[in-house]
């Protein structure tokens, strides 16, 4: 065969990705700092991270997390409003900023010669903002414009604030990082500014830079920049209520003229990964991948899929990277012909059997070779691995534990996936959701 | 590894909107002496990641596989390209999934405004339908519909790859013939150009929400115009510069009346638009698309400033080497530029035809593309104040 394809191929500078290669450091005021090297493009990724998210809210101010996030692009003693977005620009670079449960991240991407500049602005604006009533009242428009966009026309969206303020019967998790409407349409300045003045402070931050970087340039951008930024004595510890003792199961039925078919949900209360401890978030990888992975190897994708027609669409997570108890689901929106009941009692059954059963040693291996693999597959995603750094550390998590976690997840037994199953699967830290278009789809 | 396919869904034969997509979502669901289950187990083994997509008017293709196991995966990838199985089972089985979306698509405000912006643009031509098919159609299809999908949609002759990674270039050749060299050599011609059929005004369509969703446009301009870089750089300076374009400030950090508003350039194979969205509570949407307008009219009559001249090249000169940040991206870029014609050497003078742009240039073209009274409006809640034309 000749290569006919030859000519149409474009020789490019191929990346080769290494071993992911990280520096931490502590600046002398408590901020912490991490240096992701990846120096295949002259790109580079800064971002502060807050150790403080939704979660961590006075009650009745749910949402001002994530309308103080809004409010750090106005303007602060040395940037008019607007202005650090515009500079990040007229550089060529793109900027956003995230808000979750357990941390707020702001980043830049901009070409690596250009950190400084970034550093200089996201210090600045650390402690210095400076916020006007007029800035407060047009951004909670926008923020109430963006609830009403992003929760209020989603009927997936309503129903997941429903059930997670029925899994959560004492903890902040229960409450929309958004804000439930009511009391974000009440934020005012001496809320938001209270929240900043508590919370954002080097103490409280993690930074982490990855990309085209010499760590020690990075750590010296560092100290000049945020290193002169007073700790905060009175930083609050990270208090949290906890959740009591779960001695019920509870049921919703969620009806919204907007659903196209119904589906169900069920949740249960799940250990996180925590510093030291992550056996358990390992096991529960492989369970959400044993059980609801994918459509077509899972237990619930070969039985409610193939071996079955009971359902469309089938899946289990877990998410292990959370400061406080987490949350494993499955979901499962049955075939035109299955009601709810008929549908939940058949995840219900393959759950049952998977508990009864050994686990099938292939399919381990399969999960294991995946998880080493997209070890591999990381490596070309610097952005991505700046994101695990950031996560970990918001959330309870060491470099050292970021670090031990793909040899934790290749040590995975079954019987500690049995062991966290059994603990896991307790039906009164579960909630299940029903998600109909009329009462009627509920039977 | 990118692999892409031109024509896609624009391939449909009469009668049969919706194959080509039911056949892309099938390339994943067996091959030769495997099924759907064991080809899962197989690509699972491997750790290697397979994507299989429809659009418009390409068949999109993404692999990603470790070197340890070049060969095997490869292997795979050409059985999923020159035998796919389609049992009738996996039709069925994928066929639901299609029909789901179908149906959650009838109501979400986003799909009811495009499909009824592009029935009304494009009529009968492809663009004109959603590419899912409807109910109807994708439940008429079968299987032989989806074997002629797939001689029509995976030929030779519209066949673009980039690779990118742990392989040198005299690896590639050899590659690529065993890999798609199996394949038909030449398949039908596309569909034909379309002229934008839409005229100025706003049609309403009544959708019980908090929220209405707007999609609005005009005509635009070709890819291969000589005026294609100033109207980029207008569209930025106008909606797609993030927070920066006149349309976020003016409608968001001004007035709070959205939470994001966009503008994009659209050029596609057979037909161009200038296209963007909003979205804002049903008692503030009016004021949104009444802004809206005013800045494309503004836009067109006074054009730019030196200074946001200035600055869009400043950014889009700055954020274009930052893409090139990953095999991944770089395999899509490459990708993407074969299919538009683009030579290697672009990626060097790209920034050049930035540079190039004049400010007499950018509001003549600002004058010539952006035309307020010709913006048709999609709307899709209970907006208050805002009533179909004509």
């Amino acid at each position: 065969m000749t290569r006919f394809f030859a000519a149409m191929i474009l020789t490019c500078l191929a990346l080769t990705a290494t071993a992911e290669d990280v520096t931490t450091y502590t600046l002398d005021n408590g901020m912490h700092v991490v240096v992701i090297e990846d120096r295949r493009a002259p790109v580079v990724v800064h971002m502060v991270w807050y150790k403080v998210g939704s979660a961590d809210e006075p009650e009745g101010q749910s949402g001002v997390a994530h309308f103080l996030e809004h409010l750090m692009f106005k303007g602060t003693d040395m940037l008019a409003p607007g202005e650090f977005s515009q500079v990040v620009a007229a550089n060529g670079g793109s900027d956003n900023a995230f808000t979750s449960f357990d941390y707020t991240g702001y980043f830049q991407r901009v070409a690596a010669d250009r950190l400084d500049l970034m550093m200089q602005m996201e210090a600045n604006r650390m402690t210095n903002l400076a916020l006007t009533p007029e800035d407060i009242s047009t951004e909670r428009r926008v923020v109430l414009e963006e609830r009403a966009q992003v929760t209020d026309s989603n009927p997936g969206a309503l129903a997941r604030e429903q059930l997670m303020a029925a899994q959560y019967q004492n903890h902040r998790y229960g409450v929309p990082i958004i804000g439930w409407q009511h009391e974000v349409a009440q934020l005012d300045m001496p809320e938001l500014t209270a929240f900043y003045e508590r919370h954002y402070a080097p103490n409280n931050a993690v930074l982490v830079v990855a990309g085209d970087v010499d760590p020690q340039d990075v750590l010296a951008l560092a100290r000049e920049y945020y290193g002169p930024i007073p700790a905060n004595a009175d930083l609050p510890a990270r208090a949290r209520p906890t959740e009591p003792p779960q001695r019920a199961e509870r049921r919703i039925t969620y009806v919204d003229p907007r659903v196209s078919q119904p589906y169900l949900v069920r949740s249960y209360l799940a250990p996180q990964r925590q510093s030291g401890a992550q056996d358990d978030a390992a096991a529960l990888v492989y369970l959400a991948e044993l059980l609801g992975g994918s459509p077509f190897t899972s237990e619930l994708g070969r039985a409610l899929q193939f071996d079955t027609q009971t359902a469309i669409y089938t899946n289990a997570s877990y998410g292990g990277m959370s400061l406080d108890a987490t949350t494993f689901s499955f979901v499962v929106l049955p075939s035109e012909a299955v009601s709810l009941p008929d549908a939940e009692a058949a995840m219900d059954d393959v759950i049952t059997a998977f508990m009864n059963n050994d686990i099938d040693p292939a399919r381990m291996e399969a999960i294991r070779t995946q998880l080493r693999a997209s070890e591999i597959y990381a490596l070309d995603d610097a952005q991505g691995l700046a994101r695990r750094y950031g996560t970990a550390l918001t959330t309870g998590l060491t470099v050292a534990d970021v670090q031990a976690w793909p040899d934790i997840l290749q040590s995975v037994t079954p019987a500690q996936i049995k062991d966290v199953a059994a603990r896991v699967f307790d039906r009164n830290s579960a909630v299940t959701g029903w998600i109909v278009a009329a009462q009627e789809d509920a039977r | 590894m990118e692999i892409r396919f031109r024509g896609g869904a624009s391939l449909d034969l009469p009668g049969k909107r919706g194959a080509t997509n039911l056949m892309a979502a099938l390339l994943e669901e067996g091959a030769a002496d495997r099924d759907a289950q064991a080809f899962q187990t197989e690509l699972e083994r491997l750790a290697a990641r397979f994507s299989f997509r429809a659009t418009d008017d390409t068949i999109s293709i993404s692999a990603q596989f470790l070197t340890e196991n070049k060969a095997e995966a490869l292997a795979l990838l050409e059985q999923a390209l020159i035998a796919p199985r389609f049992d009738q089972a996996a039709i069925d089985r994928v066929r639901a999934q299609v029909l789901s979306g179908i149906a959650s698509d009838a109501v979400n405000p986003r799909s009811i405004a495009g499909a009824t912006f592009d029935a009304a643009a494009f009529g009968d031509h492809p663009y004109g339908t959603s590419l899912d098919g409807t109910a109807d159609s994708v439940t008429a299809l079968t299987r032989d519909d989806i074997s002629d999908a797939h001689r029509n949609a995976l030929t030779r002759d519209r066949l673009y790859v980039s690779v990118v990674g742990d392989v040198t270039v005299d690896q590639v050749g050899p590659m690529l013939d065993a890999l798609l060299g199996d394949l038909p050599a030449a398949g039908p011609p596309p569909p034909a150009n379309v002229a934008f059929g839409l005229d100025g005004g706003v049609t309403v369509i009544d959708f019980d929400n908090p929220q209405s969703f707007a999609l609005f446009g005009h005509a635009g301009m070709k890819r291969d115009d000589p005026d294609f870089f100033a109207a980029f750089i207008v569209n930025h300076v106008l909606g797609a510069g993030g927070f920066e374009s006149r349309l976020m400030t003016e409608v968001r950090e001004k007035r709070g009346l959205t939470y994001g508003i966009s503008s994009n350039l659209a050029p596609m194979f057979h037909a161009e638009m200038v296209i963007g969205s909003v979205s804002s509570s049903n008692d503030s949407i009016a004021e949104a698309i009444a802004v809206t307008r005013a800045e494309w009219a503004r836009m067109a009559t006074e054009g730019l400033t030196e200074a946001e001249l200035a600055a869009a090249k400043t950014y889009l000169t700055g954020e274009y080497p930052l893409r090139f940040d990953g095999n991944a991206s770089i395999a899509s870029i490459m990708v993407g530029m074969q299919m538009i014609d683009l030579p290697p050497e672009y990626v060097i003078n790209r920034n050049d035809f930035v540079e190039a742009v004049t400010l007499e240039d950018a509001n003549r073209v600002a004058a010539e593309l952006l035309r307020a009274d010709d913006l048709h409006f999609v709307v899709v809640g209970r907006p208050e104040g805002l009533q179909s034309t004509k």
